[in-house]
């Protein structure tokens, strides 16, 4: 196993160590110790590689992942695992605001609570959250499902796309052209798998549905109200 | 028959014909006006200031015989690679999307034979406009359509864009008409569907957050690649000030009389500053904290000819971009396409329905037969000329200023013909020590 002390090290030579790996492959375990909330940990890796950080990272963390998998044993700052094209990434604790913003493929698990805009403008990622999430979360959100195991605040799915939201608690309140939607068995056999492979344990008939009723697609007039 | 004089129609200065119209059409449809183009108004601009060639006092070089170098190095500051041009004359973001695939390849060839960079749009980067562009130019934009790390490694430098002169604070609207399957494809969102792209970026709120953003995009191209920061012109001191304490290598200040795709009329022409305007406080701004040519400044919105180039240059800018001239270089609005444009409510030289991709010249379009008009070769030759007779008439006319490169003129080589355009420009009217705010 690799070992990076960022009490010692500095994150460029982390982030550069990481990257190394995808021209030549040495070590595809690495621990990163005392993280102290430092911004962009693990951005723009691109091979499958496991790394473990061992407390709270700042903003970006694991931004634009490629294949690896990410584990912070801790809380992590915004946007997290923003634009993330594959591979895993796991928050023990809570996220910030705009966890998952705009990213196209891959895992985001949050094991806590999640801020506000969680899934902004999502395209293709699966987001599940074990607890809460914030406001305007999906606003925008173009592909992919969003999993949340608690509430959702204000404005949640906000001039949606494609992406498909579960939620089990309450929601605050839907934003435009945000729908709740029959469970259909196709919805809970996709709900089971994500919540399986988040290592959720959690009925998925306890959830409900929500998308677009696809109103806004095509600006018409008689929709200006909505704006 | 009658002695009476025959009356003279006297239209209304406020309630002007196009005014009239504009008010009917409104009535009519219930919806703003959505176009493509730039301003149609008169505006201070570059036309609204004079260089001074030299007689007594300053000494000309020989305009066909002495050297005047051209080329520009951008992203000094921190880039480990950064960009190195022959001409300070590059290329504008335009998204493929908005345009056909023909026309960004031919945005690419023609600034690659001329030595220069162009500049990817919201769409991502197409194969065939990294192929042949030799320097390219990966916008990272608040919709991130398309973005993934892979084409941010492949590109030579990256361009967060916050804004667009056009519409700086206004987000893109891609018009259900030209989302084709290719284009849906790239943006991940249904064909046919209006796209809309946001007018801010989703997961940052501030110049604070902007210096982490940049960091991390450092961070995840191994500090290797310039990072451009795009700014519409509308506040250029607070935000240039803010662009370099985040860790700009280069600013690209975006005048209102630039281009767009689509966006609603009354944004076009009443939101924003002129570029004129614009650029003495991004200058002043640079300066102050002593961040002039360490930090380059490329400007844009609406430059036409060599003279713009030379001005621009002599109020401090380091290079230009051009968007609608590198469009109408390529062939759009030629006048051999006046009978087509005729047929769709338009005439060569007029057509600005940019938006509803019927563009007969295949530019502006995602219309396979129309698009397959354009000879990308052909297209990307013509732009290369353009390119290369901008930086002639920039040459020869910073040469009868007795500078040997562009980038020695300098604000004393320029007066203004309006007290408007001394105002803005910050030098003297013509024939006087006068620049208006600065006392006699």
């Amino acid at each position: 196993m690799n070992k990076f002390d960022l009490a010692t090290d500095s994150v460029r030579e982390l982030n550069q160590a990481l990257h190394d790996q995808a021209k030549e492959l040495t070590e595809r375990e690495w621990h990163v110790s005392n993280p102290g909330g430092k911004h962009n940990l693990a951005v723009g890796v691109n091979e499958a590689l496991s790394i473990d950080i061992d407390g709270h990272a700042g903003y970006y963390c694991a931004g634009m992942n490629q294949k690896a998998t990410v584990t912070v044993h801790g809380n992590v700052g915004v946007g997290v695992a923003e634009n993330m094209m594959s591979g895993v990434v796991r928050v023990k604790g809570s996220a910030s605001q705009a966890a998952g913003a705009t990213a196209h493929g891959g895992l985001l698990v949050i094991e806590g609570d999640a801020g506000a805009r969680c899934g902004i403008s999502m395209k293709g990622v699966d987001i599940v959250v074990g607890g809460s999430i914030g406001h305007m979360s999906c606003f925008m959100a173009q592909a992919g499902r969003l999993v949340v195991c608690g509430d959702a605040g204000d404005a949640l799915g906000d001039s949606l796309y494609e992406t498909r939201i579960y939620v089990k608690g309450t929601v605050k309140s839907l934003g435009s052209d945000c729908i709740e939607k029959e469970m259909r068995a196709e919805h809970l056999d996709e709900l089971k798998e994500l919540l399986h492979r988040a290592g959720f344990n959690e009925d998925p008939a306890s959830f409900k549905r929500y998308g677009s009723s696809r109103q806004l697609y095509n600006f018409k007039v008689d929709n200006a109200s909505a704006y | 028959m009658s002695d009476k004089p025959t009356p003279v129609l006297r239209e209304s200065a406020t309630f002007d014909r196009l005014t009239i119209q504009e008010i009917q059409r409104a009535a009519e449809t219930g919806i703003y006006d959505i176009r493509g183009g730039g301003t149609k108004r008169k505006l201070p601009h570059f036309d609204d200031l004079l260089l001074l060639g030299a007689s007594m006092s300053r000494y000309p070089l020989e305009g066909y015989r002495e050297k005047c170098g051209t080329d520009v190095v951008l992203g000094t500051r921190f880039a480990r690679k950064p960009i190195h041009l022959k001409i300070p004359v590059t290329i504008a973001g335009m998204s493929f999307g908005a345009l056909s695939a023909q026309a960004k390849e031919a945005l690419g060839r023609g600034a690659s034979i001329a030595g220069t960079s162009t500049t990817t749009g919201d769409g991502g980067m197409t194969p065939e406009e990294r192929g042949q562009s030799q320097h390219l130019v990966y916008q990272y934009l608040p919709s991130r359509y398309g973005m993934n790390p892979d084409d941010l490694r492949k590109a030579d430098a990256i361009e967060i864009v916050l804004g667009q002169g056009a519409k700086p604070g206004g987000g893109g609207m891609l018009l259900g008409m030209k989302v084709t399957e290719r284009v849906a494809g790239m943006r991940t969102l249904p064909i046919g569907v209006d796209q809309r792209s946001a007018c801010r970026h989703p997961d940052w709120t501030g110049p604070d957050d902007l210096a982490i953003k940049i960091a991390e995009i450092r961070e995840i191209t191994d500090w290797e690649k310039p990072i451009y920061v795009k700014i519409g012109a509308s506040r250029p001191y607070y935000d240039v000030k803010l662009a370099i304490k985040a860790g700009a290598d280069v600013i690209v200040l975006d005048g209102m009389q630039g281009g767009t795709a689509a966006t609603q009329e009354v944004f076009i022409e009443h939101v924003g500053i002129p570029i004129l305007a614009a650029i003495p406080p991004a200058v002043q701004a640079l300066q102050e904290m002593d961040m002039h040519r360490k930090v380059q400044l490329i400007v844009s919105g609406g430059i036409r000819t060599g003279a713009d180039v030379a001005k621009a240059m002599a109020m401090g800018a380091d290079a230009v971009a051009i968007g609608t001239a590198a469009l109408i270089a390529l062939g759009d609005n030629h006048p051999r396409l006046d009978e087509e444009l005729k047929k769709i409510g338009s005439a060569a030289g007029y057509y600005d329905d940019w938006q509803n991709g019927q563009d007969p010249a295949g530019i502006t379009t995602q219309n396979p037969e129309l698009s397959r008009r354009l000879d990308p070769v052909e297209a990307g030759r013509r732009l290369a000329n353009y390119l290369r007779v901008l930086v002639l008439e920039a040459q020869t006319m910073a040469r009868a200023c007795g500078k040997s490169h562009l980038h020695n003129l300098d604000p004393e080589d320029l007066v203004a013909l309006t007290v408007e355009a001394a105002a803005m420009a910050r030098v003297p009217l013509a024939g006087t020590n006068w620049v208006p705010g600065q006392g006699f």
